[in-house]
């Protein structure tokens, strides 16, 4: 399955958007964690903006960089959001209240720890009404949202829009599931043209012979393997250096997807 | 709206099983749909004191999960093993995997909460500390995470193919088909297994109460004095291959689904129905029917007076007063994720029965509903319905099921 990559979005500590990121992870430059990013999500509305998670935040901000650089309109461009994990804070919230005896818990935090909040949120904020949708494969969330994006492109022939995140997990619940970083990505694939940043070619392998690519620079390796989103980021750092590469990506314990990444442009 | 849409080859439900608060199997599902005898109970779990109505699933608290399956451990997976171990499931998954390898067989489920209850209990059970007991800590993976029921599904039947767990509130297990379809279009997988598990938890039925949606008696589809939904639980599941392949003249098959969403509100439906009505029609395309193919409208039906007033719009917006409708909340109650498999698994039924139920707990249908409601059941052969779960977030799918 051959698809075309047209607009790419990313925020990390120390990967704030696609130019920074680019750029860090062709080598022109170190790679800082620093600080934690609050992204603004201007394509949020206000008031949706201020009943909105972290997690919405997150996910808005980075599909909103991938669409503007595929110049398509976001109404026609179906949607897959793909987490692990989803709203742990906000399920850090609900399990706190629901532990008290009077177990109150307010109506916006409860539509809040849906998994398809950040879906919901962009289609409120961008009107689309296409299909989107939310799904998990814990830590091989983003192959997953890989495989199923592609495969949407590939039988539909037409774009689409695919988010991976997940956020840093608060306590107590990190000591379940211990995330200490966020990350997000967005991708706009769609079928193969000329004006796309790239090439991929997918294919589905299934044995788990290859070992799956991995990052030279430990302190982004220690990033890809900490929160399940920065799996991507062996397939941006082949999208951010150019010319062909191959890149493989964990999927459950027994496949893995192969990504022939071709004609990238700078 | 339907532009981009084709129609698709039918995929056969080589094998499909339920259980809800009716009963284990398709068994007592059709008994009680024929008795017009509802599992909706006054609330009884745990130490919930809602007034409110439920539909759970008997006997889940009474076992666990053998020493193999231990670490799955939770209301959830208990669930999905029961309905696993349903009408010759594991067989006829045994013989498709036998057919095509473990490799080529893939596992897409739905869920809204998964195991979260065992998140609930662990926070009950915080120690001064504020630390999360161990007996948590050491199997998240494998409880409350959304994929904990697609790992489960898998290991449970010995599969290798593609998994994942789709989470889009109440439209999950209908989406599952639409997901599982494009995997065997692009040569993924030979066969899928499709299903949707959710379980009852603290979180949706105080959430619920706090959205002021449930109601204090057992819910009411489409009644003039419907004033909320009651929530269930339920696990069903599907075997699913492409219908050229396996033919089975006169079984069921997924002729088509469509998958919208709103784009307007998290928790109240485009006024208009809009994500609806492109959800139906895309649905119809892929199936290549024409809205007058339809004979019955498995609606979503969840009996809160927004939610009814506008699938109602949509329906007749399509549809007009022609085909029976009717929702079957009123013997299941809500089961969220499960829902779209529930209705589903029921549809199939109404197909191979040639039974249509009539809407339960409807005492009088509400006069400013258009579309054709049924309040009564109705006998009759049935070739071709739709049935639709549209969801909180704006998440809407919809399925048309025929004969082949």
């Amino acid at each position: 399955m051959k698809v075309a990559i047209q607009g790419i979005g990313l925020l990390a500590p120390g990967l704030a958007g696609w130019e920074t990121g680019r750029a860090v992870l062709a080598g022109h430059g170190s790679f800082q964690p620093g600080e934690m990013p609050d992204p603004e999500a201007a394509l949020l509305p206000p008031n949706e903006r201020r009943r909105s998670s972290d997690c919405v935040r997150w996910a808005v901000q980075v599909a909103q960089e991938a669409m503007v650089q595929s110049g398509l309109d976001p109404r026609e461009v179906p949607t897959v959001f793909a987490s692990s994990g989803g709203e742990m804070g906000v399920l850090d919230t609900l399990c706190r209240t629901l532990a008290t005896p009077e177990r109150v818990i307010s109506p916006t935090l409860f539509h809040q720890s849906v998994h398809n909040t950040p879906s919901g949120y962009w289609g409120i904020a961008t009107t689309c009404q296409q299909s989107s949708t939310a799904l998990s494969c814990y830590d091989d969330s983003f192959a997953a949202g890989l495989l199923e994006a592609v495969t949407f492109v590939y039988v539909e022939q037409r774009p689409l829009l695919l988010v991976a995140y997940d956020l840093a997990v608060p306590a107590p619940l990190n000591e379940a599931r211990p995330i200490a970083a966020g990350f997000a990505v967005a991708l706009v694939l769609a079928p193969p043209s000329d004006v796309a940043l790239a090439t991929m070619q997918l294919h589905l392998n299934e044995t788990d012979q290859e070992p799956a690519s991995h990052l030279q620079d430990l302190a982004l390796e220690r990033v890809r393997l900490d929160n399940p989103a920065a799996r991507s980021l062996p397939l941006l750092k082949a999208l951010a250096t150019g010319g062909s590469e191959r890149v493989i990506v964990s999927l459950l314990e027994s496949q893995q997807l192969v990504l022939e990444i071709d004609r990238c442009r700078n | 709206m339907s532009a981009n849409v084709q129609p698709i080859t039918p995929l056969t439900l080589t094998a499909y099983t339920l259980v809800t608060a009716n009963g284990r199997g398709v068994g007592p599902v059709l008994q009680a749909l024929r008795g017009r005898r509802s599992g909706l109970k006054p609330c009884d779990f745990e130490d919930v004191t809602l007034k409110t109505y439920i539909g759970r699933v008997e006997g889940l608290e009474d076992f666990s999960l053998g020493n193999e399956l231990e670490r799955f451990d939770c209301r959830n997976n208990r669930l999905a093993w029961l309905g696993l171990q349903q009408d010759g499931f594991m067989v006829a998954v045994a013989e498709a995997k036998q057919r095509y390898g473990a490799h080529r067989v893939a596992v897409v489920m739905g869920t809204s909460t998964s195991g979260i209850l065992e998140t609930e209990h662990a926070y009950q059970a915080r120690n001064q500390a504020g630390s999360l007991p161990d007996w948590y800590t050491s199997r998240y993976r494998y409880t409350h995470n959304m994929f904990s029921l697609g790992h489960f599904v898998q290991v449970c039947l010995g599969l290798r193919g593609p998994a994942v767990v789709v989470s889009t509130a109440c439209s999950s297990s209908a989406k599952v088909f639409a997901t599982a379809d494009r995997l065997l279009r692009a040569g993924l997988c030979d066969a899928a297994i499709v299903g949707g598990v959710d379980s009852l938890c603290l979180t949706t039925l105080y959430g619920f109460s706090a959205l002021q949606l449930l109601s204090a008696a057992p819910c009411r589809p489409c009644d003039e004095d419907r004033d909320g939904l009651s929530l269930g639980e339920a696990a069903g599941f599907a075997l699913l291959e492409s219908s050229e392949r396996v033919g089975r003249r006169g079984a069921v098959a997924l002729l088509g689904y469509g998958e919208s969403t709103d784009g307007y509100h998290m928790s109240h439906p485009h006024p208009e129905g809009a994500g609806a009505i492109r959800a139906i029609r895309d649905a119809l395309a892929r199936a290549g029917r024409r809205p007058e193919d339809i004979e019955y409208v498995n609606l979503h039906g969840t009996a809160t007076r927004a939610n009814d007033s506008v699938e109602d719009k949509a329906v007749y917006s399509i549809f007009g007063a022609r085909p029976a409708c009717s929702s079957t909340k009123g013997w299941t109650g809500h089961t969220l994720g499960a829902a779209g498999i529930t209705e589903a698994v029921i549809s199939a039924l109404c197909l191979t029965e040639g039974l249509i139920p009539g809407t339960l707990n409807c005492a009088r249908v509400d006069p400013s509903l258009k579309s054709r409601i049924l309040r009564e059941n109705q006998i009759g052969s049935l070739s071709c319905v739709a049935s639709n779960i549209f969801g909180f977030g704006g998440n809407n799918c919809s399925l048309i099921l025929g004969k082949l």
